[in-house]
């Protein structure tokens, strides 16, 4: 237990860990729930461009063992496009119709025996494309002369809107010195060891589907999903599986594949399973978007911020694919990450290209957006004269400040800046790395520190998409806010607790901290609550925010968790202080009994007040509803919808983290050498130490990725150049710089537990902090991750290193 | 992700593995260790009619001294070569250049004789095979042979071995005395292919003098080289001598260019890489460790 003597905020070890670690977790890929499944295979396109002039299926819909071969057009008949929140005429399909639009693009589907015979099948259908110029540069796609990706948009620019807050023109014209970076983020992914699987069933009398999968949400996309199948949402049941072998977004980007599968299955009639494979899933899944344009910062010469403008223009892939633009909008409303600064202009342009359709990846357009802001922090401290460190100090929100309102929106719950970057400094030694690094330059070797600090949103306001639209178009298109958080906690007949999360987990540990809170509720032990966290949409309690993504579980649906539980502990307490004869208020629920405050002999077992409910309604207090079945619908406070001046309150809660990094280039081969990586997190109240370390960790070795080595590399003509894991470069354990971790958490004031979401961490900050330092070794500015061996090299050399 | 269709063959004695080369030649792929051919089957890079699984050869498999040298049967694991005292002490440059194949895990299973008949131009046992100036022992019904490495390896993937044909053995000059060996790489991961490897032998005189000096790449060309340092018989051992010749090297060879590395890169790590392990290796030839 914790020092408070509760079980939340104590390091109880994960409940997942038994069956994961003895092999007995059940995945998506175990899964037959149903007889008579046909295995599905894609033909992918090898073109980034090309026109469809016909698909010849004939040989391979008669090759043994196949049941039946699907194209665009049979899909087409079948379903309707899905929409996303970018009112433009592009349809989208799960399936290439006329044209493909990116190499891995689903052509065509077979449905066999087993995978062997699908797969054979696939080399037997005949697509005769008419190759057209690829789009893979964004300023050439952005010129007028470009080829279209969507004809119908007369542009590959899908979507531009401008804001600003309050007056940077000013603010720019009065400057002492304003610092410009024009800057490049790659394209990177998330690669969990689980690629994306599913099961799709449709039954006749009335029509309607159920698809397993190991689909994350968000479920806002079930009615996108049901939209495009043609059936109500009552008639689209999801289903995960019990466990997700990993996400960190990714696995948002499976739901057109469920579309695609669930009218094949109607199609075809049978049950449909597809597992992807990795080759298909560098290809085919999705990733996060690349970035490029400007940023400005103009700043009084003492260093202070004093306006900020954004240029970014934002590679969405071949299609704009629901929920995006999402990713260029979640740390819109936070435009002045951690500072102070009132006067910021963004000017947002999406471009098409043939490359891959972008969606979730963890930090979800955090590092692209703290790329440009906190490159700039310390490139402006250079440019200055002034400290890393210091220019931020001198800028930050002050800890008085809280709660605080950004210019765009956010509202800033909680937290202390200042004291997390002094403890940065602290464990990373600073006077004596820049002492360090001082020497070192001296010597002329290639020595830097750089820094980075961000503000982590956790707990999505559903609304903030709708930034996408003009407030003329929202007010047409009608209210949007909140995101609702659910939890149903039931206790059978035995007197045994159950708790639903629908929280739709991919390794976080869920489990463990749904029984944590709820232990601390009913007076139990975690072992003593099973906790189910798979989502089925027919038979649970779940809304449109339901799902597993932007921190939300500790900043959200920890909340839900801690409000079902109270319910059923006022319902067992009612209970108990009938048959005890005293008043509710009277009895306390500790250590597995209901018992009377300071008479601890006079207890019941929890377990036998809690079967009284079902076994003997009769004795219940009068009025009490029989069973205990208590579902609890939150929608966090103060999510309103974007105002007419595009300010929104984008998320719940926001945590704060400050990293530190110092790094040696080796001027001979450019290896870089991390010497030091600090990170300091505010969480708010931790739930799980364990699992906040582990997060920490995870999020560390995603952003430690794109910063030295993950790419989805596109050649000129779109062909993918890192379509297998021999050449998508995945960070593996060996090569995990030692990470230094610590803490300054402040409560926040927007959950009940205090607890902030906190899943992004370094994964927003990591390739910044790198960059920053690596501008610091090698003395120039234009440095762009990933930092790889060669890429070094050739800067460390231009710099005047050996070679 | 699935293979093709191929008919699986077990063979459980040479005889029997060279009776299915000589029905299949070049339809049949061999299966040793299984690590790149597995990947290779499941991406239907590779598309053999048969696979010929030669795993319960028993005389494929072991390590023994032969003429002086050591040889290591084709199937002789790497993990089991790794933890072999013979050719720690015989093949000195071998034991150093393992620990660069692959994952602990893929040594486990993969062999050294699968590594040198796939012949991926940056692979550490080819390379290592070539600079020492080993030979490779082949067999096919009628007929055994052997190649030097240095006429063995022909480009990416292709070898000197004809469709009928069995890698039997791997046979591994013995480090003599006044001799030095280190090896390098650079990748961007542990256990990746390397983007460059180098392999140095050096042989040093009593009085100091380089007597013999070589440096064999991998991973620059398409296949390994050695590169021709004949001219520094007679220099000094020395780290002047030892950069001079990496620069030498450097400059005589003609890199590949992929997304991972350019041309200039290569040759950069050649100088850089070569002259630190001709460095080690005029050392350990001035000091023999054993």
């Amino acid at each position: 237990m914790s020092a408070g003597g509760g079980w939340v905020g104590a390091p109880v070890p994960r409940k997942e860990d038994e069956a994961l670690l003895t092999g007995h977790a059940r995945f998506i890929d175990d899964m037959e729930p149903v007889p008579g499944i046909r295995h599905a295979a894609l033909l992918r396109s090898p073109h980034a461009h090309a026109e469809i002039r016909s698909v010849d299926v004939a040989r391979a819909a008669a090759h043994s063992g196949v049941h039946g071969v699907l194209t665009g057009a049979h899909i087409a008949a079948a379903i309707g496009p899905i929409p996303s929140a970018v009112r433009v005429p592009i349809d989208y399909y799960p399936i290439a119709l006329e044209k493909v639009r990116y190499a891995g693009e689903p052509v065509a589907l077979v449905a066999a025996d087993d995978r062997y015979v699908a797969e054979d099948a696939l080399e037997l259908i005949e697509v005769d494309y008419r190759p057209l110029p690829p789009v893979i540069d964004l300023k050439a796609a952005m010129a007028g002369d470009a080829a279209l990706l969507h004809e119908a948009v007369g542009s590959n620019v899908v979507h531009r809107r401008e804001f600003r807050y309050g007056d940077p023109e000013t603010a720019f014209a009065e400057a002492d010195r304003i610092v410009r970076l024009d800057w490049t983020f790659p394209r990177y992914s998330s690669t969990p060891m689980e690629t994306y699987g599913a099961v799709a069933q449709f039954e006749p009398a009335p029509d309607r589907y159920t698809i397993w999968s190991n689909f994350q949400g968000p479920f806002i996309l079930h009615a996108l999903m049901s939209g495009a199948l043609g059936v109500p949402g009552n008639r689209l049941r999801l289903i995960t599986a019990p466990q997700s072998g990993g996400s960190f977004g990714i696995k948002q980007g499976m739901y057109p594949y469920l579309v695609l599968l669930a009218a094949a299955s109607r199609l075809l009639g049978a049950p449909l399973k597809w597992i992807e494979d990795r080759l298909e899933h560098l290809v085919g899944s999705s990733s996060a978007s690349n970035r490029e344009d400007a940023v400005e910062a103009a700043f009084l010469s003492d260093g202070t911020l004093t306006g900020l403008s954004f240029r970014n223009v934002v590679d969405v892939g071949a299609y704009i694919r629901a929920p995006e633009p999402a990713s260029v909008y979640r740390m819109h409303s936070a435009s002045n990450g951690a500072y102070r600064v009132r006067n910021i202009a963004v000017d947002n342009r999406l471009v098409t290209t043939n490359r891959l359709p972008i969606g979730l990846n963890r930090g979800y357009g955090g590092p692209q957006f703290f790329f440009a802001l906190e490159r700039a922090m310390d490139a402006g401290a250079r440019a200055l004269g002034i400290d890393i460190a210091e220019i931020r100090r001198r800028n930050f929100v002050p800890r008085d400040a809280f709660p605080y309102c950004a210019p765009a929106g956010a509202i800033y719950d909680a937290g202390d800046y200042e004291a997390a970057l002094d403890r940065t400094l602290e464990l990373a030694g600073y006077d004596a790395l820049r002492a360090e690094r001082d020497r070192a330059k001296a010597e002329g070797r290639l020595f830097g520190i750089g820094l980075a600090t961000a503000v982590e949103p956790s707990g999505s306001n559903m609304a903030y998409v709708t930034l996408a639209q003009t407030p003329e178009e929202r007010a047409r298109a009608g209210g949007r806010s909140g995101g609702l958080g659910t939890c149903t906690i039931s206790i059978d007949p035995s007197g045994s607790v159950t708790v639903k999360t629908v929280s739709t987990p991919a390794g976080q540990g869920h489990a463990t901290v749904a029984a944590q809170v709820a232990a601390d509720a009913l007076g139990l032990a975690p072992d003593d609550i099973d906790v189910v966290t798979e989502i089925d949409t027919l038979t649970g309690a779940w809304s449109l925010a339901s799902g597993n993504y932007a921190n939300r579980f500790s900043s959200v649906v920890v909340d839900a968790i801690g409000e079902a539980a109270r319910s059923v502990a006022e319902k067992i307490r009612k209970v108990a202080a009938e048959d005890l004869e005293v008043a509710a208020e009277d009895v306390e629920l500790a250590d597995g009994a209901a018992r009377v405050v300071g008479v601890p002999e006079k207890s019941l077992p929890f377990r036998r007040v809690a079967a009284k409910t079902h076994w003997h309604p009769a004795g219940l207090p009068d009025g009490m509803a029989p069973g205990v079945f208590e579902t609890a619908i939150l929608s966090p406070p103060g999510l309103g919808p974007p105002d007419e001046q595009d300010r929104v309150a984008s998320a719940v809660t926001f945590g704060f983290i400050c990293d530190l990094a110092a790094v040696e280039i080796d001027p001979g081969t450019g290896r870089i050498e991390v010497r030091k990586y600090v990170s300091v997190h505010d969480v708010g109240a931790q739930l799980n130490p364990l699992i906040v370390e582990g997060q920490i960790v995870g999020g560390f070795a995603h952003g430690i990725a794109g910063a030295l080595m993950e790419e989805m590399v596109y050649d000129k003509d779109g062909n993918p150049l890192s379509g297998s894991f021999a050449d998508y470069l995945c960070i593996t354990a060996p090569e995990m710089p030692k990470l230094t971790i610590g803490h300054v958490d402040t409560p926040s004031p927007h959950t009940a537990l205090g607890a902030k979401g906190m899943g992004d961490g370094c994964s927003m900050l990591a390739p910044t902090a790198i960059a920053n330092a690596v501008a610091d070794a090698l003395g120039r500015e234009d440095v762009e991750p990933p930092f790889t061996l060669n890429r070094l090299w050739s800067l460390a050399a231009e710099a005047g290193g050996d070679g | 992700m699935k293979p093709a269709p191929f008919e699986y063959c077990r063979a459980d004695t040479l005889d029997e593995a060279l009776e299915l080369m000589a029905e299949f030649g070049a339809e049949a792929s061999v299966l040793a260790g299984g690590m790149s051919l597995g990947p290779m089957l499941n991406m239907r890079l590779a598309r053999p009619v048969a696979v010929v699984d030669i795993n319960p050869v028993a005389a494929l498999a072991g390590i023994r001294e032969a003429d002086g040298g050591v040889e290591t049967g084709a199937l002789c694991r790497q993990v089991d070569a790794l933890g072999c005292g013979l050719l720690r002490d015989a093949v000195p440059l071998l034991a150093e250049a393992l620990p660069f194949v692959g994952h602990f895990q893929t040594r486990n299973r993969g062999t050294l004789g699968g590594s040198v008949c796939h012949a991926d131009p940056s692979a550490e046992i080819p390379l290592a095979l070539l600079t020492l100036g080993g030979e490779i022992a082949l067999r096919r019904k009628d007929r055994a042979r052997t190649v030097p490495a240095e006429d063995f390896f022909e480009g990416i993937f292709v070898t000197a071995r004809e469709p009928e044909e069995i890698v039997t053995a791997l046979r591994w000059p013995r480090c003599g005395k006044g001799a030095g060996h280190a090896f390098a790489e650079i990748a961007q991961r542990h256990g990746d292919f390397a983007i460059a490897a180098v392999a140095a032998s050096a042989s040093v005189s009593a009085r100091g003098a380089v007597t013999a000096l070589s440096l064999g790449l991998g991973g620059v060309e398409d296949r390994p080289r050695l590169a021709d340092l004949a001219d520094f018989a007679g220099a000094p051992a020395t780290p002047a001598t030892a950069a001079e010749a990496a620069a030498l090297a450097a400059d005589r060879v003609d890199p590949i260019e992929d997304p991972k590395a350019s041309a200039a890169y290569r040759r950069q790590l050649v100088r850089v890489l070569g002259a630190r392990a001709l460095e080690r290796a005029l050392e350990r030839a001035a000091a023999p460790p054993c």
